[in-house]
């Protein structure tokens, strides 16, 4: 949006713009920059049982990334995490961009009621909808069989979160039931932003609803996407509600479902019988800094800045 | 094509789409409404015909009064509400402030402190954890109430601000000007003349603001998880994780978590929506 910058010469009004600006700047400064800052400091040093705080270099780095025993957990997690991450472009995202396209159809009747319903799973807790579904999933309960029958599906029906080899994957659904209502909004809001007289002339010409979907409207949209796709990066590099409350902390069955997230908690606190290590835990931290740094860097870099060049 | 051929293909095509959103609102609405219905039957009904509804015979409330008899549901709710309220109230008022200073003064770093102050929206406090402990414990705030408000002022600012700025550049010029003709004084065209004006902002910041921290279970968990001091996500947590085969205190402890967030959004999702749609977040 082109709007002019602001107007008025602040010498004229010193003390209020340092009044202004100080409360919202020292809290964040305080309680948010100074804490990331910090962490990657504290991620140089170690405490020698009974010691006092030492540097030791990238000595933690080596430790978490080339120890046989951590560096196995440490790349189980981020790769369990990778995909998790795929799961949410490859299914919430489309699905969103989908019936963010089917909501904006022209004439359409209950729109709005429609959006409101499919929208209510992301007001909800992460934790809720763990529980929630470890409920309908549970074969003790077997209401999930139940509704597969109807589909004529039950022989499908397993113990799905108990699995090694399906209980990743079924908690990367339960997220992207949740976490669809972010890219539906998002690109919702954007496709109503799309001026009519550019799709007039489409439909005049006899194009058809996806016609004009596809070919018009998803590329103008296209920032919006880029925006979700990063957001959904930055969300799930970050997650760990919905592990620790339906695995708990050691993301069983066997680290299955272990991601950055759950291995940082378990890294700074301990568990069982490891004690936890704040110095290993900024470690862990830092390193997540970086994945979701990178992926920001990329899309600020190479996405934004080619989009930028053909935007309106 | 005649006219009846296109109203033909209108109502086909109006059955598949009309089709496949109702099909979708049923996958993220019934999960739900499984749970929120047989919180309200008998152990056996739940298990026997857990797709029915509540009837005379299975209605039962024992879930409930277990819940609230076993834990301290009301103070989780009083836990959740003081920290969300207080938290939101802190927000608005230094995010408009700053808001403000960076949308109408020109003074030197006005752009570096924006993007400074942008950095939150991106990178998530969490990442920080190691350290907000460490300070919390040397502030002497741990297992408190305001350790979550301070954490949670830092994480909503950012985003606040950041909606607050774009807002504030579509004020008018003409009005603060008026107001500086009259020899208004700065701090009084802020609070008389500026904050009134953000009123339509207000909704969706709070509304962007209130959900994270509601549902978190991070902080709760890392700097206030003591007796008496659990919000609602981490008290529901700790209860299903001591009552786990306790079907009806379970499905009853879920519904007490989400009946109050369905009925608060469906309050506000028409300005959530409409702050979106208007261009407040970009």
């Amino acid at each position: 949006m082109a709007h002019s910058g602001p107007m008025t010469d602040w010498r004229k009004a010193r003390l209020p713009v340092i009044a202004f600006l100080a409360p919202a700047t020292i809290i964040y400064t305080l309680f948010m920059i100074y804490p990331l800052v910090d962490s990657i400091r504290l991620s140089f040093y170690a405490t020698p049982s009974g010691g006092e705080a030492a540097f030791v270099g990238l000595d933690n780095y080596r430790t978490v990334l080339a120890d046989p025993d951590w560096a196995a957990t440490f790349w189980n997690s981020f790769w369990n995490n990778m995909k998790f991450f795929a799961v949410h472009m490859l299914i919430q995202n489309p699905i969103g961009i989908a019936l963010a396209g089917i909501l904006s159809l022209p004439r359409l009747r209950f729109r709005n009621s429609y959006r409101t319903m499919m929208i209510m799973p992301t007001m909800l807790s992460v934790v809720i909808v763990g529980f929630i579904w470890q409920l309908i999933l549970s074969p003790v309960w077997g209401v999930g069989a139940d509704l597969l029958d109807i589909i004529g599906l039950k022989s499908l029906f397993g113990p799905w979160l108990g699995k090694e080899g399906s209980a990743l994957i079924t908690l990367s659904f339960i997220s992207v039931w949740q976490w669809v209502g972010i890219p539906l909004m998002l690109i919702y809001a954007a496709l109503l932003a799309i001026p009519d007289d550019l799709v007039d002339a489409a439909v005049v010409d006899g194009a058809t609803h996806f016609e004009v979907f596809w070919h018009i409207k998803l590329p103008l949209v296209f920032p919006t996407v880029a925006m979700v796709s990063i957001l959904t990066f930055v969300g799930n590099f970050n997650a760990f509600d919905l592990i620790y409350a339906v695995k708990g902390a050691l993301a069983g069955p066997n680290f299955a479902t272990d991601i950055m997230g759950t291995l940082f908690y378990r890294t700074f606190f301990g568990y069982q019988l490891q004690l936890g290590n704040p110095h290993l835990g900024a470690t862990v931290a830092s390193l997540m800094f970086l994945i979701i740094l990178a992926g920001v860097l990329f899309y600020l870099f190479a996405v934004q800045r080619r989009l930028s060049r053909y935007q309106l | 094509m005649s006219f009846k051929n296109i109203r033909r293909e209108d109502a086909s095509r109006a059955v598949i789409v009309h089709g496949i959103l109702l099909t979708y609102t049923l996958v993220a609405l019934y999960p739900i409404f499984l749970v929120v219905i047989n919180a309200f039957k008998t152990r056996k009904a739940i298990f026997r015909d857990p797709m029915g509804f509540p009837n005379a015979e299975t209605f039962s409330l024992e879930g409930f009064t277990k819940v609230l008899a076993k834990s301290n549901f009301e103070v989780f709710f009083y836990n959740s509400f003081t920290v969300t309220v207080i938290t939101i109230a802190i927000v608005l008022l230094l995010a408009a402030m700053a808001a403000w200073a960076l949308s109408e003064y020109k003074f030197p770093g006005n752009t570096v402190l924006a993007l400074y102050l942008a950095i939150g929206i991106m990178v998530p406090i969490r990442l920080g954890s190691v350290s907000i402990l460490n300070l919390i414990v040397d502030l002497g705030l741990i297992n408190t109430l305001t350790a979550l408000v301070l954490v949670y002022v830092a994480q909503g600012l950012p985003l606040a601000i950041f909606i607050l700025t774009e807002f504030m550049h579509q004020i008018p010029k003409d009005l603060k000007e008026a107001a500086r003709c009259d020899g208004v004084g700065e701090f009084k065209i802020f609070f008389a003349v500026i904050l009134p004006l953000i009123r339509p902002a207000v909704a969706t910041v709070a509304v962007f603001t209130m959900i994270p921290i509601w549902n978190d279970l991070w902080f709760p968990l890392i700097l206030a998880p003591g007796d008496g001091k659990q919000t609602i996500t981490l008290g529901v947590q700790q209860f299903i994780g001591q009552y786990v085969t306790d079907w009806n205190a379970v499905l009853a402890s879920l519904s007490l978590a989400i009946i109050p967030i369905l009925i608060l959004y469906l309050i506000f999702s028409r300005q959530l929506i409409r702050g979106l749609t208007s261009g407040a977040v970009k």
